[in-house]
């Protein structure tokens, strides 16, 4: 008999629990969601604030997309408070916040992140453009004529001759994550627009309201020579060390970590180092944003210091903590702009948006 | 009716094999059964051979992780920074900075730094945890504030995988000949009317250099070339035969010459492109290193603290105890629950059609994949119930019914393999049928349903995947105190190392699986124990 009662006490225990907590207490603590591109950063500066006396935020890292909608989910005291993005927040995804209540969005710029090329060190050093990058990774390339042929290129060598003789193989992220968006986005469709007959083509689809642009820059071709390699940077960075041969996508805060081992390749004669991404020489580089619920200032203890923390020289200034954590710094002019903005909580307006 | 009738036995015609026949036949089939012997050893010895692999790959990366460099330097309490008031009241106490006291500190055991970059190099090499180590120390002793105390000052990370890895690889051979230097700190030029860097040029011309008005430009990707003269070390970043420049790294006792043996050249064999741990900071190192306090230590703080961006600070305390939490929701509901409906399902329920879909679905269940149990998490218990999100009751919760179905499965054979001549004796003195089952068969099946429990939990220890949809994958620093606070586990702490760029990070994870794998061999040898203690064979 004392097994069936022993069972029962634990039943009744666990049930009652689930009861009790149903009913949580107020919260004081900033709840952030989000990109985990932002999240090393972020963390960083939850942590910081937490050591000056606030309570440390919880930072998850759910990616851009998967970020925007929980934050868009609506207002309250169960709801997340901000979002990280490794881009620029979506007019459907501004749509979707604003139906739900979520009116009132605070957007700050807090960083570039470079999107390298590297490959291991004591290879040879090569030179890329983006129209060479879009040659070598999309799944259909305009031949002589213009006309769009499955991409015909095996070697780097075939696109240019000035290029090494070695089989193109590139390691990057699957299609999940937002490293990906941004490589398509900086590179691809970039490269494309390189091309007399995909150029035309972009404006035929502006014309007539159709994709056949965006699926050209949109599609990595699937023969092998770009291998999705996983969310996980380091895995990357492992790979291209065993493999001298072949080259790899990832943020620039990995490059600079690991100088020992590898070396980025230069995308139109600009190197990818920190004075050249902060400048806006590099041309691979995109916004990191931090989005903020306004109408929770004031409800959740402690946001509005979180996002002064946030924006303050000691945090995304040129030599501040982020910048050791492998954050490339706005350039001065933007920085004070950030901080304005985010200190005033002026709400996005979303008419520039996409 | 058909009558039946008797039929002849059928005759099977025997061959018999003649002895030469059977001799052939057996060897072949000893030799079948010796290559199949084979086959099964070597493939047991693969499996040993790419676990030990792996086993050996993730503790070799480990190590460096249970050990922290700290450096034991004096430092002044002043009263003026610490406790204005005099008072030792713990608020003032607790707010005070101490960051300035460790950096003055420092400071003294490496004097002479001076300009805004050159302190700043040597204010990263001491981790920020030095300073909250030293309030800790403070508040828990006030009288220590006035004194002079010695003190172990953690290194940042960069400094402490220097100490644990190669360092610069630094040597250095006598000059010869005469040089002066310019000044003694700042840009100086360095000259020599003998052609005293004539070796050095010759040295560096294989590298491809650049040059400037008549000196080769060094670059950072080739060995560091230092000069040590009149107490001081000088970074050279242009020569030529009768002259260097380059920056002062240690200050010079005093501008002027320096003869023959009085000087020598350095050289940093690492060229400091690849390195963490540039010119400026490694002459910092290895002056700690030499005065001698630089010293190693067990990394207590790996087993302590909670998470931090910092990865010398970084601990898996709290996703310990989360996991703890986590596990205990779970084990709360799955026996319970599980060998209940174990009982049911096998001593009581009808055998009918429903009890068949049933007990079909259960298996089913078993071989869901585990992200599924996270959406029904998401949509049960926090979108429907409001419970918090990252907390560890709802991680519990989702993990029950992950593996609720294996433990019902563990069970239901467990009460399956009690003979039934038990329940029949128990019957048959009179026992009603639940007495049966609760007085004899379900302490005789316990040691197998234990297994299945301990094996169904070191499954729940291991998952990830549902845990995302419910907000357990974050960053939290504070241990958990309650079912309630948010939380993680050990499974998602060691994802989230691996994805961070800091080289250290990727030892704390290595440190962090050796950790999760103990926890795993424990349960397992738990589970084999308890069988072995308690199972009884009929």
């Amino acid at each position: 008999m004392s097994i069936l009662k022993q069972a029962n006490t634990l039943a009744l225990a666990a049930a009652s629990l689930v009861a009790l907590s149903g009913a949580a207490t107020a919260r004081d603590q900033i709840r952030i969601v989000g990109s985990s591109t932002v999240y090393p950063f972020t963390t960083a500066v939850a942590e910081q604030f937490g050591k000056a006396g606030g309570k440390t935020p919880i930072v998850e890292s759910t990616g851009t997309g998967g970020g925007m909608k929980i934050f868009c989910e609506g207002v309250g005291e169960d709801k997340a408070d901000a979002t990280n993005a490794s881009r620029r927040i979506k007019k459907s995804e501004f749509e979707l916040c604003a139906k739900n209540g979520v009116t009132d969005i605070v957007e700050v710029k807090v960083g570039i992140d470079g999107l390298t090329i590297a490959h291991a060190k004591g290879a040879k050093a090569v030179k890329l453009t983006r129209k060479q990058v879009f040659q070598a990774l999309a799944e259909q390339v305009p031949d002589k004529d213009g006309k769009l042929v499955a991409n015909p290129y095996k070697m780097w060598s075939d696109i240019d001759a000035a290029l090494p003789a070695l089989k193109i193989e590139v390691l990057g992220p699957p299609p999940t994550s937002g490293t990906r968006d941004s490589f398509h986005e900086l590179f691809m469709e970039k490269g494309a627009e390189e091309f007399e007959s995909l150029k035309a083509m972009k404006k035929a689809d502006e014309e007539k309201k159709t994709k056949d642009f965006e699926k050209v820059w949109k599609s990595i071709r699937k023969d092998g020579a770009y291998v999705e390699a996983g969310e996980n940077d380091n895995v990357i960075v492992q790979k291209l060390e065993a493999n001298k041969d072949a080259y790899g996508i990832f943020g620039y805060s990995f490059l600079e970590e690991n100088t020992s081992k590898l070396e980025g390749v230069a995308i139109e004669g600009v190197d990818p180092t920190y004075e050249n991404i902060s400048a806006g020489k590099y041309k691979g580089a995109r916004d990191l944003f931090v989005y903020f619920k306004k109408q929770h200032v004031g409800v959740i203890a402690g946001l509005d210091k979180f996002v002064a923390e946030y924006v303050s020289e000691k945090a995304i200034g040129e030599d501040g903590y982020l910048a050791k954590k492998g954050l490339v710094a706005l350039p001065k002019d933007k920085i004070e702009a950030t901080r304005k903005g985010a200190l005033a909580m002026a709400p996005l307006k979303g008419d520039d948006l996409k | 009716m058909t009558d039946i009738v008797p039929q002849p036995a059928p005759v099977i015609p025997v061959r018999r094999p003649s002895a030469e026949q059977s001799a052939t036949r057996l060897k072949s089939r000893y030799a079948v059964e010796r290559r199949f012997k084979a086959l099964g050893l070597g493939s047991l010895m693969l499996t040993g051979l790419f676990l030990l692999l792996l086993l050996a790959n993730i503790t070799l990366n480990a190590i460096p992780a249970f050990s922290e460099h700290a450096a034991v330097m004096d430092v002044t309490l002043d009263p003026a920074v610490i406790d204005p008031d005099g008072k030792k009241d713990p608020a003032i106490l607790a707010a005070a900075d101490y960051a300035s006291l460790t950096r003055a500190a420092l400071m003294t055991a490496i004097p002479g730094v001076e300009g805004r970059a050159a302190k700043k190099q040597l204010a990263s090499v001491m981790s920020s945890g030095a300073a909250d180590d030293l309030r800790a120390k403070v508040l828990a002793d006030p009288s220590l504030i006035g004194k002079t105390i010695k003190f172990p000052m953690l290194l940042s990370d960069d400094a402490d995988l220097y100490f644990k890895g190669e360092g610069v690889k630094a040597s250095s051979r006598p000059g010869t000949g005469t040089i002066t230097a310019s000044d003694s700190k700042g840009q100086i030029t360095l000259t020599s009317a003998d052609n005293a860097f004539a070796a050095l040029t010759d040295t560096v011309s294989k590298f491809d250099l650049e040059k400037d008005d008549g000196g080769l430009v060094l670059k950072s990707s080739m060995p560091s070339h230092l000069v040590a003269l009149n107490g001081g070390l000088v970074k050279l970043s242009k020569i030529s035969p009768s002259s260097a420049t380059g920056e002062v790294l240690t200050p010079l006792t005093s501008a002027g010459p320096a003869v023959g043996s009085a000087w020598q050249f350095v050289t940093y064999g690492a060229p400091e492109g690849n390195r963490q741990v540039n010119d400026q900071a490694a002459t910092f190192l290895e002056k700690l290193k030499a005065s001698g306090v630089v010293q190693k230590n067990f990394n207590w703080r790996f087993f302590t603290s909670g998470d931090s961006r910092e990865p010398e600070l970084a601990g898996i305390r709290g996703a310990l105890v989360g996991t703890f939490l986590t596990l205990l929701v779970t084990l709360s509901l799955c026996v319970p629950i599980g060998v209940l409906a174990a009982i049911y399902l096998e001593e009581f329920a009808p055998k009918n059609w429903l009890t068949h879909i049933i007990e079909v679905n259960i298996n089913n269940l078993a071989a869901v994949p585990s992200i599924v149990f996270g959406l029904l998490g998401l949509a049960v218990f926090l979108n429907y119930f409001g419970l918090p999100r990252s907390a560890p009751l709802v991680g519990g919760l989702v993990l029950a019914l992950l593996v609720l179905p294996t433990i019902i499965i563990a069970a239901r054979a467990a009460i399956k393999s009690v003979p039934p001549s038990i329940r029949e004796a128990a019957i048959g003195l009179g026992a009603s049928k639940q007495q049966a089952v609760f007085h004899h068969v379900l302490p005789l099946a316990m040691p197998g349903i234990m297994t299945g429990t301990i094996i169904g939990m070191a499954h729940a220890l291991g998952e990830t995947a549902p845990l995302l949809m419910i907000g357990m994958i974050a960053f939290i620093v504070d241990v958990p105190k309650g079912l309630t606070d948010a939380a993680t586990v050990l499974p998602v702490q060691i994802f989230l190392w691996s994805d961070l760029p800091e080289a250290a990070f990727q030892q704390r994870t290595a440190a962090a699986i050796v950790v999760l794998l103990a926890f795993l061999l424990l349960m397992n040898g738990a589970a084999i124990w308890l069988r072995n203690k308690f199972e009884r064979r009929w």
